[in-house]
């Protein structure tokens, strides 16, 4: 007998030291997530994958399925939260989707049209980012950086290089570059490496790539991120 | 490449290496020294400590630039930090922080032309019975009036080194008005040692289950389960799963004396003048979860506190409470190392704590897994408040019967208190549990008292209307922070100090409280200027919300329950700041031009949007 959990009421297998978010991703079953991804270890910041258990509201990418764990998923509440999360990411940053060569290609913006948020409803923050574009083949354009600390993980799990950290404390938190200098051209970064793949937004862009693939054939522009989660991104590509 | 402004940065960090050892989870304590020699943490510091701790340089940039008390930008020779607790400002923190900038020609927040001084705020130092406080290169300064800040002033100027000030102005008193079975009762040290090898390390746990003792923190776990679990991991551990060098399964007691919740200074008095009682119950937790090693965090604020204690420590080796074979007991060794903090609220949570003892930013971590069975290193770990400690030295003493028979059926023993505000006598009081509010008011001598914030910013504002109730895990759980604000007192004010508050401690991990304390910051200042409406305060509600269902930790759940306490309970002091409009938007035209204003060093009626 495989052991199971229950998301909005249906059923789902799941075995020893799966989380809610692995097990739900296995069933094709799509929990909001921007901070996530499969590839890593699960880090539970971004919030958006918030579930509730008993009435009580956890991470479903880092906490353990346990057997017979009753899971709230896609209720009006919780989008309605996860939306008011997204507005808090666009305005902490300075994200111009109409300008930004990953339009199209951004989780935060498809994340955002399938959680129907159709106004930022806070006021901006506009806060002083730096870009830094001294890396000959990546920008690092730190106005469009979430904070998921995806480039963190797979530059120290997958690529072995601990190019990225984060320093800094509260809305003050910020993306270092492990240089000399506190540039990543002065780093052992290059963009084959993992972390040059992984940002869900547009803060790590590989040069002179710009608009390879038109606006309007990209990843999200005809299939929402919801659908593109659980069946694989196919076709068009980054 | 910028000039290098410290090429024999290496010969200067030498000391403070050879003090610490290259040992990384040491990281935050060589940065509280480097930022003491340099008054900040200069780029190639950070270079040279990297190499030497096997670091990555953004490794070490990312703990230098969590803390406050560390700085990335060269701070004056002397630092002020005036403490920015409400009862702080209630006590004219505002003027006087002012007066003395005026004094030393220097904006706060800034350097001094000469890098000589730099004033600013800092969240509450705990001085809060003898304020307006401040700290001075991380020393606390009590009881400012403008006649000490001209004194401090004028030794500034000459360039007296901190230590040869006079040490009136560095003088904490206890203020313990009020003493119990913790603060009053003679103890002799190795006492409750003593008691527990007599009787057994199993059946003193079995002393602290019956006494019902609940931790002190504020969130009352019970501490006979939390030193149950811990034990029970480690068996789990012994069972054939890992095991340190030389076959001992490590396991670790850690004091939680981060006292940061605004308002609260009760630890620091139990560190001050009863220090023996809390590492005894440290070393009778140690027997009986089986630990040997235990760490004290204490908040950067006391660091005054720092070489009393080592005091303490050296005393009870020579004694043989401390150290190998414990009163002659085969076998049984613990010895305690004292961390210190460096300004960061968030490392009161314990699992932040634990991160921050590794050296790491403070930031908690994802649970499950508990300290309990994945606590320091990775090694079941049992963090208790410095109290909880202090209360568990006298069960292993006197019995969990005795403890019981105080305080009420589900919050045995008493509670120590720390008291401030409008009240004519602040300072430490000792309760039973069960002691209503209104008792409490009477014995500190507050008159036409009209709310009182309990257990701090994170706990629960209590108005004239609920006196009745009682301090006690199943009524009004605390901390220990009791702050009291006479009738006359803006309410607003409270809850505005206290949105300030969190959103400078936020971590900045999650997203729902890193944005969501800033959002209500920014919303509470709008109000506070005078462009506050009735849709402003639905929105406190709905960012409210999203806190305390959202966020990462207690800090985000708790942030929101000043303005929402304040918005039920006191609704009149939102109201009245409130413009008839329903709604006016947050974007200040005029504001928009103070940057062009301070370019062109125009103020006059035409730079004015108005």
């Amino acid at each position: 007998m495989s052991k199971t959990i229950t998301i909005d009421g249906t059923n789902i297998p799941f075995t020893e030291g799966q989380t809610i978010m692995d097990a739900a991703l296995a069933a094709k079953v799509y929990i909001p997530h921007l901070c996530h991804n499969p590839e890593f270890k699960p880090h539970g910041s971004c919030k958006l994958c918030t579930v509730n258990i008993n009435g009580r509201a956890v991470s479903a990418c880092t906490m353990p399925a346990s057997e017979g764990t009753v899971v709230e998923n896609k209720t009006e509440e919780l989008n309605n939260e996860r939306r008011a999360i997204v507005q808090m990411l666009f305005v902490e940053g300075n994200h111009l989707c109409p300008t930004c060569e990953k339009s199209g290609n951004c989780q935060l913006q498809a994340v955002a049209y399938c959680l129907d948020m159709m106004t930022p409803h806070y006021n901006h923050f506009y806060p002083p980012r730096e870009v830094d574009a001294s890396h000959p083949d990546v920008f690092l354009d730190r106005n469009r950086c979430i904070l998921c600390e995806l480039c963190v993980r797979a530059s120290r799990d997958v690529d072995g290089k601990n190019v990225f950290g984060l320093s800094g404390r509260g809305i003050g938190s910020r993306l270092v570059v492990n240089s000399t200098s506190g540039r990543l051209g002065d780093s052992t970064f290059a963009f084959t490496d993992k972390a040059a793949q992984v940002c869900p937004t547009g803060a790590i862009l590989i040069k002179r790539q710009g608009f390879s693939v038109p606006i309007g054939s990209r990843i999200y522009d005809h299939k929402p991120i919801c659908q593109v989660e659980i069946e694989g991104k196919g076709g068009e590509h980054e | 490449m910028e000039p290098c402004e410290f090429p024999h940065i290496e010969d200067q960090l030498a000391p403070i290496l050879g003090r610490h050892g290259a040992d990384a989870t040491r990281l935050l304590q060589i940065l509280r020294d480097v930022q003491d020699h340099f008054h900040f943490i200069p780029p190639e510091a950070i270079v040279c400590l990297a190499s030497h701790l096997n670091l990555s340089r953004a490794e070490v940039e990312g703990v230098a630039g969590f803390y406050s008390f560390l700085s990335l930008t060269p701070q004056g020779e002397y630092r002020v930090l005036f403490s920015d607790n409400i009862t702080d400002n209630m006590l004219g923190k505002t003027e006087l922080m002012q007066y003395f900038c005026n004094k030393l020609w220097v904006e706060p927040g800034k350097v001094s032309e000469d890098n000589l001084v730099s004033v600013d705020s800092t969240s509450c130092t705990g001085m809060c019975d003898q304020g307006p406080a401040a700290l001075v290169n991380g020393w606390p300064l009590t009881n400012l009036d403008n006649n000490r800040l001209d004194l401090i002033s004028e030794l500034i100027r000459i360039k007296k080194p901190v230590a040869e000030w006079p040490e009136m102005l560095f003088e904490v008193r206890d203020n313990i008005r009020r003493p119990g079975m913790l603060l009053g009762d003679e103890f002799e040290p190795g006492a409750g040692i003593r008691a527990m090898l007599a009787r057994g390390a199993e059946a003193t746990l079995k002393e602290v289950d019956a006494s019902n003792l609940r931790g002190r923190g504020g969130a009352g776990f019970k501490t006979a389960s939390k030193w149950t679990f811990c034990h029970a991991a480690i068996a789990e551990e012994e069972g054939g799963m890992i095991c340190d060098v030389g076959g001992n399964p490590e396991r670790f007691i850690v004091c939680n004396a981060d006292e940061g919740e605004p308002g609260t200074f009760k630890d620091r008095v139990l560190l001050s003048s009863h220090a023996d009682l809390v590492f005894e119950g440290m070393t009778v937790g140690a027997r009986v979860v089986g630990a040997r090693k235990g760490f004290l965090y204490l908040r950067g604020e006391y660091r005054y506190l720092l070489k009393p204690l080592e005091a303490v420590l050296a005393r009870r080796r020579a004694e043989g409470l401390l150290g190998e074979n414990i009163l002659g007991e085969p076998g049984f060794a613990f010895d305690i190392e004292i961390h210190l903090g460096a300004g960061a609220y968030i490392c009161g949570e314990e699992s932040a704590l634990i991160e921050s003892l590794e050296g790491k930013r403070g930031r908690p971590r994802n649970r499950p897994p508990f300290p309990v069975t994945k606590g320091y290193m990775g090694r079941p770990t049992v963090v208790d408040n410095v109290e909880t400690f202090a209360c568990a030295a006298r069960i292993a003493e006197k019995g969990g019967a005795w403890f019981a028979a105080m305080g009420t059926a589900q919050s045995t023993g008493t509670k120590i208190l720390s008291i401030s505000g409008d009240c004519a006598r602040p300072g430490i009081y000792e309760y039973p549990f069960g002691v209503t509010v209104e008792t409490i008011l009477r014995d500190c001598g507050a008159e036409d008292a009209h709310a009182v914030q309990v257990s701090g910013p994170s706990g629960t504002l209590v108005s004239w209307q609920e006196f009745g109730r009682r301090i006690a895990f199943e009524d009004l759980p605390t901390a220990g922070a009791f702050m009291v604000f006479h009738r006359k007192r803006e309410m607003f004010a409270a809850a505005h100090n206290f949105t300030h508050f969190f959103a400078h401690e936020s971590c900045g991990f999650c997203t729902p409280c890193r944005v969501g304390t800033q959002l209500q910051k920014r919303i509470m200042d709008k109000i506070a200027g005078g462009h506050g409406t009735p849709a402003d305060l639905e929105e406190l509600k709905h960012v409210g919300h999203i806190l305390g269902t959202m966020s990462h930790c207690g800090l985000g759940h708790t942030a929101a329950n000043p303005v929402l306490d304040t918005l039920k309970k006191f609704p009149g002091t939102f109201e009245r700041k409130l413009k008839a409009l329903s709604f006016e938007p947050a974007f200040d035209l005029d504001g928009a031009l103070q940057t062009a204003r301070s370019i062109t060093g125009r103020d006059d009626e035409w730079a004015h949007l108005l």
